[in-house]
């Protein structure tokens, strides 16, 4: 396939670097000499330099023969310009990032009227990603499969927890197998693990069931959820204000700390039903007279990674029990992880999963990668005609490292066994490491 | 530096050169020549120390510019060293500072030799002399690069390195893919230029041998009198096109294929290019009407097969041009630092530079005439950036810096100005033949063995564009970490 990105920034360079490894031919438009250098000189992309807006640079890119265009540049304008531009040169799709709230109440008419196929606003869906964490507060992380019916939470061993040391063929007995520990993390390396795997401490799992049995399974295994009233917000970007709307809807108090004055003149008028406060929230002494301790959850995303690693590291300390902060610079990552803080979240990332999503095809309806896509958890509908259904799932020699973890059926979730079969219509959620998945043939074709 | 990659990128560029070999092999075995053993062994030798190294696990999978520049540098180095083997095996130049001068001749496209009775050399080392002028005009390492599987991420770095110009300009995002289409180009011009000199009337052998001299814009030819031997004017005629188009962008073909037809004329470089041809030819025809030639259409013929086989940095000959003017040779000499454009097959400072060096030039004038004006220079509508700029300046002094190092080293031969100067320039140019003693007719034998490994140097040094073998010498590139 061939693509554009207009915009060569942090979402555009990661989105190339990825698309660009699975073999499609990525041309990335930027004005930017210094970004654009970096690309050329590590991806296997075609770099020009100019204007995204500009015909003639389109024209060079060979805008008629592309399939998609994908604008992510830093102005919402541009790149609603850019698609707009493009499509009436006769690029087959357009993706946009806007993120304006003003746009985002309008986003259904700009859609039809840009022509756009697919508007991404990353920190609407930060923010979808924050309440999801804080609904599961036990887990990392927290991902919805078919449309929330199933669940996939990322969970850390600690000592205290009973499932340590344990086999994971024995823990059937202990308990119903209506779970399904798809990946594990253990030192930064991704495993799929069969029945002999021993969990040990520090590993992360990720587990796929249904809400109710992953509660049940936290439960028994000592790290029962924890009902989140009190939430605390520190800096008022566009993510806080998505987010404090959703929380509040959800029947949670939000404060929200903010440094400048008149953004929280702002901010009061946009979200009332939260508290706002002016000051500074990497001082110690304003967030423990805010209560801190009493806080069920910290979220730090001001515009700083450094700022945001500090606030999180202080409000842990002073007793906040769930801490959240956002990364922007991916490769901080790796770091981050080990330093304490219960989750991370990055709107870029979220950005280019939604987006890849999107390039994988029609049949993928979610796309979750671990650890910078060594491995990925899709979701596919299986389409009438497709080689693998009506067959065993004995039979099918599924390639290594590739496991069905759970196929939903209109309103049944099923935690597939051998005698299991898919049947169309299902939809089908497989793990798989080192490998893209676009459709479930692939899956079949590995035997 | 990542020496794992090196080494290993160094390993495929051998199996490489061993698999260009095998054909060189065949040539010799369907002549049935005294070379067989000689490439035989030769394909051992190079085969045994290029398939284990290519073998070496790469641990990370990362290359960055300096990797791709010791790749590039070392490789050529051993290109022309185990390029050399079959001329020492063989017997036909005993020395082996000869046959390495001559290796490195024939992949930098230069052609100067040392040999003296070209005709009565067997075929099989007469086609590899020639085969190594094809594998070296478009790049050994494109080659590699699109014939051999790839070395991760990074690969860009060593197309830079390798790359005729300033910056490489890749036509497709993969590079892998952009050396494939670079070849399939290559090899239909290649093909072509072999049918229509063998209807021209050449034999089949010597149409395949001035082929791959034409389009890897080298010039050796199987002929002591090169092209002139003939006495052909078709031959003559489909030459200087062929010249011509390999000493063009590359680029532009892959447009013109993509339906873009008038590509060539909307490029300024190429208008400069074919600007300065043009002029060069309509001087230098008046120069020798009625002085060398007495008809018009002689002076024609001749003029225009010289100006553009040493504008293309080829260095064939139709004629012994020592005879000339001293206008005519001079205009010669000039062309020979202008070279041909950026991204094609020919050597030499390269058409681009010098026009942009021309349009910082006026820049500069304008410049004190308005000193609070801001000038920007343009290129194909776009603005050229100060960095690239700079790096053709900095380009330009170390290439005369070059070029005054080398004569300076030559002129302990105390041989006479013409020959010192030329002899430099035509190698540094990947030209070849020069005046005076290593003019057309002549060649480079004399020299003393240290000018000879100078002379090497400066072919590699010209057709790398500098850079890579001047890293080489820095010590800190060698280290592990650099501080």
């Amino acid at each position: 396939m061939k693509i554009i990105i207009i915009g060569a920034g942090k979402v555009g360079y990661n989105l190339a670097e990825n698309l660009s490894k699975s073999n499609h031919n990525v041309i990335i438009i930027d004005r930017n000499y210094a970004a654009l250098s970096k690309a050329e000189e590590n991806l296997e992309v075609l770099c020009i330099k100019g204007s995204g807006v500009s015909t003639g640079i389109l024209m060079e890119a060979g805008v008629d023969t592309t399939d998609l265009l994908i604008a992510v540049t830093g102005s919402d304008e541009v790149n609603m310009v850019c698609c707009l531009t493009a499509k009436k040169l006769g690029v087959k799709s357009t993706v946009a990032r806007i993120r304006d709230y003003e746009y985002a109440h309008e986003l259904l008419l700009l859609k039809e009227e840009l022509g756009l196929d697919l508007v991404i606003n990353p920190e609407q869906a930060a923010a979808d990603e924050i309440a999801n964490v804080l609904n599961f507060s036990s887990a990392i992380n927290v991902e919805n499969f078919a449309k929330g019916r199933v669940k996939m939470i990322e969970i850390r061993v600690t000592e205290d927890m009973p499932i340590m040391g344990m086999c994971l063929k024995d823990m059937g007995s202990k308990f119903d197998s209506s779970i399904l520990i798809g990946v594990v993390i253990r030192n930064e390396e991704v495993i799929v693990p069969n029945g002999n795997f021993i969990i040990s401490e520090n590993d992360k799992l990720y587990i796929i069931g249904q809400p109710s049995h992953l509660y049940n399974f936290c439960k028994v295994f000592g790290k029962v959820p924890l009902k989140i009233k009190n939430v605390m917000i520190l800096g008022g970007g566009r993510i806080a204000v998505y987010l404090s709307k959703l929380l509040t809807e959800m029947g949670m108090k939000v404060k929200v700390i903010e440094i400048d004055r008149e953004k929280c003149i702002q901010l009061s008028e946009l979200i009332p039903e939260a508290l706002i406060i002016n000051g500074d929230g990497t001082d110690e002494e304003l967030l423990r007279s805010e209560n801190i301790d009493e806080m069920d959850a910290f979220i730090s995303m001001t515009g700083m990674d450094e700022e945001n690693m500090m606030a999180a590291l202080i409000a842990k300390q002073n007793g906040a029990k769930k801490v959240i902060a956002k990364v922007s610079r991916l490769n901080y990552m790796s770091i981050i992880k080990n330093l304490g803080i219960d989750s991370l979240i990055s709107p870029k990332q979220i950005t280019s999963n939604q987006i890849l999503k999107y390039v994988r095809g029609n049949n993928v309806e979610s796309l979750y990668r671990i650890i910078e896509g060594q491995a990925e958890i899709t979701e596919i509908i299986a389409e009438p005609g497709s080689k693998i259904l009506n067959t065993k799932l004995k039979k099918l020699e599924l390639p290594k490292d590739t496991i069905i973890a759970t196929i939903v059926r209109k309103n049944e979730v099923v935690i597939p066994h051998g005698n299991d079969i898919i049947k169309a219509g299902d939809r089908v959620i497989v793990i798989s490491k080192n490998k893209n998945i676009s459709s479930l043939d692939e899956v079949a074709a590995g035997s | 530096m990542n020496f794992r990659v090196v080494l290993k990128a160094l390993g495929m560029l051998l199996v490489c050169e061993s698999l260009l070999m095998m054909l060189s092999l065949a040539v010799a075995v369907y002549y049935q020549g005294p070379d067989i053993i000689s490439f035989s062994l030769s394909i051992l030798i190079t085969g045994v120390v290029g398939v284990p190294l290519s073998y070496i696990k790469a641990g990370k999978k990362i290359m960055y510019a300096r990797d791709g520049f010791a790749i590039v540098a070392l490789g050529w180095i051993l290109l022309s060293f185990f390029g050399s083997l079959p001329y020492v095996i063989s017997g036909v130049i005993p020395s082996f500072v000869e046959s390495f001068f001559e290796a490195a001749s024939g992949f930098t496209t230069t052609s100067a030799s040392v040999l003296t009775h070209i005709e009565d050399l067997p075929k099989g080392i007469l086609f590899w002399r020639s085969f190594t002028h094809w594998a070296g005009g478009m790049g050994v390492i494109v080659l590699t690069l699109a014939m051999l599987p790839s070395l991760g991420s990074g690969t860009v770095q060593m197309l830079k390195a390798e790359y005729p110009g300033p910056n490489p300009e890749k036509l497709v995002p993969q590079v892998k893919e952009t050396a494939k289409i670079l070849y399939r180009i290559y090899l239909a011009f290649t093909v072509l230029e072999v049918i229509m000199l063998k209807f021209a009337g050449l034999p089949l052998y010597d149409a395949i041998i001035h082929t791959f001299g034409t389009v890897g814009t080298g010039g050796a030819s199987n002929m002591n009198a090169s092209v002139g031997a003939y006495n052909n004017i078709n031959a003559e005629v489909i030459i200087t096109i062929f010249t011509f188009m390999c000493g063009a962008n590359f680029t532009l073909y892959y447009q013109m294929l993509k339906g873009d037809l008038k590509a060539p004329f909307k490029d300024e470089e190429f208008r400069f290019y074919l600007g300065v041809i043009i002029a060069s030819i309509v001087l230098i025809t008046i120069n020798l009407y009625g002085d060398v030639f007495n008809s018009l259409r002689e002076s024609l013929r001749h003029s225009s097969f010289q100006v553009v086989t040493v504008m293309t940095t080829t260095g064939f000959a139709t004629t012994d041009y020592n005879n000339w003017g001293m206008f005519s040779k001079i205009i010669l000499f000039i062309l020979m630092f202008i070279g041909g454009c950026a991204g094609s097959t020919g050597g030499a400072l390269k058409s681009i530079r010098v026009l942009l060096l021309l349009r910082v030039a006026k820049r500069e004038l304008l410049q004190i005439m308005h000193p609070k004006a801001v000038y920007t220079v343009k290129l194909r509508n776009k603005t050229v950036d100060e960095k690239t700029i700079s790096e053709i300046l900095g380009f330009f002094f170390m290439y005369m810096l070059i070029f005054i190092t080398a004569v300076l080293v030559i002129s302990l031969d105390n041989m006479d100005w013409a020959t010192t100067t030329t002899a430099v320039a035509a190698t540094l140019g990947n030209i070849g033949p020069g005046f005076g003693i290593v003019g057309p007719m002549g060649n480079y034998s004399t020299f003393s063995d240290l000018g000879k490994i100078v002379l090497s140097l400066c072919m590699i040094i010209g057709r790398l564009e500098i850079y890579p073998i001047l890293l080489l010498g820095i010590p800190s590139f060698w280290k592990k970490t650099n501080l």
